[in-house]
């Protein structure tokens, strides 16, 4: 099924193995910014350009390759990055997290704990979690090389200034190995647990900003908060109308235009394994005799 | 307390062609702890200039200026600083203050500068003014506004503030109603007997006679003009 | 202060500072002392090296020669033979810089306790309870209402904004104020109830500060000394009452005479 008129993963070698010292560079420093050349790939800036570049560069012919969007595996752009690499490297897919050796995300880490045999590639918009407050790359730069990270709380400051609490609720921005301050990507701040000390190696990967950032594996990744605001994990509090799970993130859905709603897990592949083993939520027995 | 000796004075004017203009030559005088030394002379004589140099305000060509151990007349910018705020206190003809900062405080300001807590230093500025007779009601306001004479009151009040042990008084007492005359006065008295020793400049000699120990005449030190 | 007297040790000394912009020169050769509890000011007119020198001094510049050194907590050291990290430290702890225009001293997105609270979160303050207390003090102390505390310094005046920038640079408890041009571009009556403010907290803190200014009435109010430059150096300096009243140089002379008398 390859297409033979590309090279395997599309990216030709040369430029994967200038991905790869990228990487290298970024697993040596975790959580710096690696600038990197990205190239102009065959989708639009959003959908995924910088990990997929990523993925490229560190996919084999043996790897199996999962993607997930907001966790699931059969939305749009999961569907059309998995057939990108199905078609230039003809790489086996999954959609079960345990099978995958390699997983693509947007937004999401799945439920399902890592293994040391797996590489978790993270796409990203927007890699500089100074950015917001402060404008100027140079800047920016200088901060993260001399640990000013003073304007990072700035922000978390406004937030209970304006909110009574710290409202980011994504992104949740966290030091790396007590050094560097880093975005997450736009991950639930409920994921942000699963960042530190993860068997997996983690990479992000930011197509149109041109940035590769890595987390090496059990990487302690911490959270900022205030000593009096502490970081808090929330999700919504309800348990997941179709497999009755109490401890997943949750994607609320609305049913109706009558204020109908349910809130199902936003990790597919964790949800069908669940209900494949027997658990039932609250709407689960309806939708499993659909 | 004050000592004066070969002190002399020139202005130039580098605008003017650089016309060198000598003020003063020879100027010599002391001035005892407890002494009030008046400084007559025709005006334009150059009293106000020898008070200004005693001040450090004008600058001396020559001679020496001793006030409290320091030599004004070659002294470090800080060291005159210093002196102004801890030994030689001076009351000026006019009033340069601030705008907005409220009379109490304008008055207060010398002994805040010194260090001595807030409500300290207003009890004593208020004593003051209502000694020189400035309405309580007034206090509150920035004397920017006041007439001639209250300015001239609180400009007492406040070279009055602190118990300087040299003190410069240039006419302290124009200006004023024979009630706050007095008062003027006895601030004076009160000084000298306390040990202060004070430069004056008093046009109204019934003040000078009552306030100053010694008499010196400026025009003595008005240099001989060759040009 | 009485501490004045009694510290031997200048809180900046500069020495021989010289920046050239290829051939022009920009400030040439200027040497002084600084010491604690001083207010020095610079006047001079547009394009007389006045700022060259406060940005060469603040480190915003890096000069061609001369040396300037501060008085750090572990004693005397040479500013531009730092590091740039601590250099920047230095400045965000020790040394406070408040622009002419609020907004190049401010972040204008962020709230006014944002704002004073940046410099507090800088220094690692990590509890938010404390640093609203601290700011709240602060607006307080620049006489701004507390309850603008959420308020972003877009909605404030001109003058909001400058006193916002100061209560925002001396909420560390910097020992060294740089001021350009401070009550620049206000009105006349903000300009004196900002130069009081100035001048209270200088006394209370124990301020050291520099002032660049081409308003002669403002260093007569708030300056113990003076320097004043023309085509980059310093062509006179002493106490500021007698440079004004008694000014030697010719320059000097001529800067004094065009004020108009109100």
């Amino acid at each position: 099924m390859t297409d033979q008129a590309y090279n395997f993963a599309y990216l030709d070698e040369q430029t994967k193995r200038m991905i790869r010292r990228a990487i290298l560079k970024g697993v040596a420093v975790p959580g710096y910014q690696v600038p990197f050349a990205s190239r102009e790939m065959p989708m639009p800036y959003g959908w995924g350009t910088g990990g997929v570049q990523v993925t490229a560069a560190c996919l084999t012919p043996d790897d199996v390759l999962k993607v997930i969007d907001q966790g699931a595996d059969d939305t749009t752009n999961a569907v059309s990055i998995r057939k990108f690499f199905q078609r230039t490297a003809d790489v086996a897919v999954t959609e079960a997290t345990a099978e995958a050796t390699m997983i693509q995300t947007r937004h999401r880490i799945p439920e399902q704990a890592l293994t040391e045999d797996q590489i978790l590639v993270y796409q990203v918009p927007i890699p500089e979690p100074l950015r917001f407050l402060e404008p100027r790359e140079t800047e920016t730069r200088k901060m993260h090389s001399l640990e000013e990270y003073g304007l990072m709380h700035v922000k978390l400051y406004e937030d209970i200034a304006r909110h009574g609490s710290i409202a980011t609720a994504y992104a949740y921005p966290v030091k790396v190995e007590g050094r560097y301050v880093m975005d997450p990507s736009p991950i639930p701040k409920f994921d942000n647990p699963k960042l530190s000390d993860c068997a997996a190696l983690q990479l992000f990967g930011a197509g149109r900003e041109q940035r590769i950032y890595a987390l090496p594996p059990y990487t302690q990744v911490v959270s900022l908060d205030f000593d009096d605001h502490p970081f808090t994990a929330s999700k919504a509090p309800h348990d997941c109308d179709l497999c009755g799970a109490s401890e997943s993130y949750l994607d609320e859905v609305i049913m109706d235009d009558a204020g109908g709603r349910m809130f199902v897990c936003s990790d597919t592949d964790f949800c069908a394994s669940r209900r494949a083993e027997g658990h039932v939520g609250r709407l689960g027995a309806a939708e499993a005799g659909k | 307390m004050i000592r004066i000796s070969g002190v002399s004075k020139n202005f130039t004017l580098h605008n003017q062609g650089g016309t060198v203009i000598p003020v003063m030559a020879g100027a010599a005088l002391e001035v005892a702890p407890g002494e009030c030394v008046g400084l007559i002379g025709a005006s334009g004589a150059g009293k106000s200039t020898l008070m200004r140099m005693v001040w450090g305000n004008y600058l001396a060509a020559s001679g020496s200026i001793m006030v409290g151990g320091l030599d004004v007349a070659k002294a470090e910018p800080r060291q005159i600083i210093a002196l102004r705020r801890v030994t030689l206190g001076y009351v000026s003809q006019f009033l340069r203050v601030v705008p907005r900062v409220p009379t109490l405080d304008v008055v207060a300001e010398p002994l805040l500068q010194l260090g001595v807590p807030q409500d300290q230093a207003r009890d004593r500025a208020a004593g003051l003014l209502a000694r020189l007779n400035i309405p309580q009601r007034l206090w509150s306001l920035s004397p920017t506004t006041f007439s001639g004479g209250e300015q001239q009151r609180v400009n007492i009040a406040r070279g009055f503030a602190h118990t300087y042990p040299a003190l410069l008084l240039d006419e302290p007492t124009a200006s004023l109603d024979a009630a706050n005359r007095e008062v003027v006065l006895s601030l004076i008295l009160e000084a000298k007997t306390r040990g202060a020793a004070i430069l004056g400049i008093f046009h109204d000699e019934g003040a000078r006679a009552r306030v100053c120990d010694r008499l010196v005449d400026v025009t003595g030190f008005t240099p001989k003009v060759a040009a | 202060m009485s501490r004045m007297e009694t510290l031997t040790t200048p809180l900046l000394q500069v020495e021989h500072l010289t920046k050239r912009y290829g051939t022009r020169i920009g400030c040439a050769d200027v040497s002084f002392d600084l010491w604690p509890g001083e207010v020095l000011g610079i006047v001079g007119e547009s394009g007389s090296g006045k700022s060259t020198l406060l940005s060469c001094l603040a480190g915003h510049l890096t000069p061609d020669q001369g040396r300037v050194i501060f008085d750090t907590r572990d004693g005397p050291r040479d500013v531009l033979a730092m590091g740039e990290p601590e250099r920047r430290r230095l400045s965000r702890s020790d040394w406070a810089f408040v622009h002419q225009n609020p907004r190049d001293g401010l972040r204008m997105g962020v709230t006014a306790g944002g704002n004073v609270g940046e410099r507090l979160m800088a220094v690692g303050a990590r509890h938010y309870g404390d640093i609203r207390a601290k700011a709240t003090d602060w607006l307080g102390r620049v006489e701004i209402a507390a309850e603008r505390i959420d308020d972003r310094p877009s909605a404030f005046s001109g003058g909001m904004q400058q006193r916002l920038q100061i209560a925002r640079n001396l909420v560390t408890g910097p020992r060294l104020v740089f001021m350009d041009e401070p009550t620049g571009g206000l009105d006349v009556s903000v300009q004196a109830r900002l130069l009081d403010l100035l001048r209270g907290l200088v006394r209370e803190m124990g301020l050291s500060a520099i002032i660049v200014t081409h308003d002669l009435a403002v260093v007569r109010l708030l300056a113990d000394r003076l320097m004043v430059m023309k085509g980059g150096h310093v062509v006179e300096s002493g106490l500021t009452d007698q440079v004004l009243d008694d000014p030697q140089h010719a320059y000097t002379q001529l800067l004094v005479s065009s004020v108009l008398q109100v």
